[in-house]
This record gives structure tokens, C-alpha cells and sequence, in this order.
């Protein structure tokens, strides 16, 4: 089920936040200046660049090791299976945007802006989140069948 | 420059505010999905849509379908190495960026 834990945000420190807000700038940024330089065909591209991707699995590799380093274990392979079910959820994620992106292209043209973009939004997270439930049902019903 | 300031604060706050929804959001593998949230797109589509008008807002848009899908490539390469071979995940993350270039130009040259 899915749930929140606001608690969570106290764990992460200062410099991580400023760096994902300086990552994502500069990502932001650049997306401008490729369509400026090459035109909107290539710089559209770029607004779907995995630039976040690696500082977030990075810094939660190291949020697992802190974990485990805290118990007096080595928290290794346990980080990066972390980044990896992260990824996993990532791949979902991407499956939304394309949802995202396909609403933006064919709404923008022909209806009011503001519309068109809250509704991409709401399309994004309820595609993500329902193959999300597709696919936890699906490994639940594996996971039975395996015991 | 100032167009490229703005982006450069909206970018940045969008982009915290999706990174802050997936430190919140449990299980881990929900919380993913907001590492592909639409945050780039999100924070540039008004000032494309100000400065370039619809038509060429959606003409990005149609691009950033492809880039998607080179995205979901990438993040299932990235999930898959991780797990089969435990590497460093920032190293692995980099390491697979190239796979997003191939896929995303090579669907533009197929799908001009």
C-alpha cells in the first residue's frame, strides 16, 4: 500500500537538498539553451534526460549505507539493491511521462494551456501509479506462486 | 539571461519539490516514479509556451515522448545492472547515459 512518512525529510541533509535544487537548475537550464541551439525536435528530447537520475540514486545508496552503518553492518549491497528498486520505479515513472509529454503535444495546439498542462500532470501520476499496482499485484501473485 | 535565471530557480525548485516527494512516498519502489516525474518539462513548458508560442511547445512535446521512452530503456537498464551485478550506482547511472542518446536520436532519425 502506499503511504507516506514525512519524517523522512528530517534525514536528508542540507547540501543534498542544495544539490538537487543546483542539479535540477542547470538540467533546467540546459534543456533551454540545446533548443535554443538546435531547435525544439532536439531540445524536447532533453526535457526527458535522466539528468536527476544518477545524484538521486547515488544519495540513496548512501542514505541505505548510513542506515546500516548505523546498526554496525556493512550496508553496501543493500544501497544499491535500493537504487535499483528505485530505477524500477523510475521505468514506471518514464511509461507516465510518456503519457505526459503525448497529452502536451496533442492538447497544446488546440486548447487553453494552463488546462492541458494540469491535465498531463494528473494523467502522469494516475498512469504511474496504476502500472505501478499492475506490477506489484503481478510480482505478489509470482512471489505465491514461488512458496 | 534573465529568461535563463528564471529558469535556472524554476528548474531548481520543481525539480526539489518532485526529489522531496520520493524521499516522502513508501514503498521505495513508488517512490521511484518520481525520479522520472515530469519536473524539466513542467518548469520550461510556460516559458517555451510565452516566449515560442503553442505550436512549437508541442512540437518539444512530441520530442519528449521519445525522450521518455529512452528514459524507461535507461531506467530498466540500470534497475536490471544494479540488481544482477551490484555495482556502484552512481558509476552505473553515468556509465549508462549513453543508452538514452542512442535511443532517444535513434527514435528522431526513425520517427522524423
Amino acid at each position: 500500500m502506499i503511504s507516506t512518512q514525512w519524517a523522512s525529510l528530517k534525514d536528508i541533509k542540507l547540501h543534498e537538498y542544495l544539490l538537487r535544487f543546483l542539479f535540477g537548475g542547470l538540467c533546467t537550464v540546459g534543456a533551454g539553451l540545446i533548443a535554443q541551439r538546435f531547435g525544439p525536435v532536439v531540445g524536447g528530447l532533453f526535457l526527458a534526460f535522466p539528468a536527476i537520475f544518477p545524484a538521486g540514486a547515488s544519495l540513496l545508496e548512501a542514505h541505505e549505507k548510513r542506515k546500516m552503518a548505523k546498526a554496525g553492518l556493512d550496508g553496501t549491497n543493500q544501497g544499491r539493491e535500493a537504487a535499483s528498486v528505485d530505477a524500477a520505479g523510475a521505468s514506471i515513472g518514464s511509461l507516465g511521462l510518456v503519457a505526459f509529454s503525448f497529452i502536451l503535444w496533442r492538447g497544446l495546439p488546440i486548447h487553453n494551456a494552463s488546462l492541458v498542462v494540469g491535465t498531463a500532470s494528473v494523467v502522469w501520476l494516475l498512469v504511474s501509479v496504476a502500472i505501478w499496482y499492475v506490477r506489484k499485484s503481478r510480482w505478489l501473485r509470482g512471489r505465491s506462486v514461488e512458496k | 539571461m534573465t529568461e535563463m535565471i528564471i529558469r535556472f530557480l524554476v528548474g531548481g525548485v520543481v525539480v526539489s519539490c518532485f526529489a522531496m516527494l520520493g524521499e516522502v512516498f513508501r514503498p521505495k519502489s513508488f517512490a521511484g516514479v518520481f525520479g522520472a516525474a515530469p519536473s524539466i518539462g513542467l518548469a520550461t513548458i510556460g516559458i517555451t509556451i510565452v516566449k515560442h508560442g503553442h505550436a512549437y511547445a508541442a512540437l518539444e512535446a512530441r520530442s519528449m515522448i521519445f525522450g521518455a521512452i529512452a528514459f524507461f530503456i535507461y531506467a530498466c537498464a540500470c534497475s536490471f545492472t544494479l540488481m544482477q551485478y551490484r555495482w556502484q550506482s552512481l558509476g552505473t547511472a553515468i556509465t549508462l547515459i549513453p543508452l538514452w542518446f542512442v535511443v532517444s536520436f535513434a527514435l528522431i532519425y526513425l520517427i522524423p
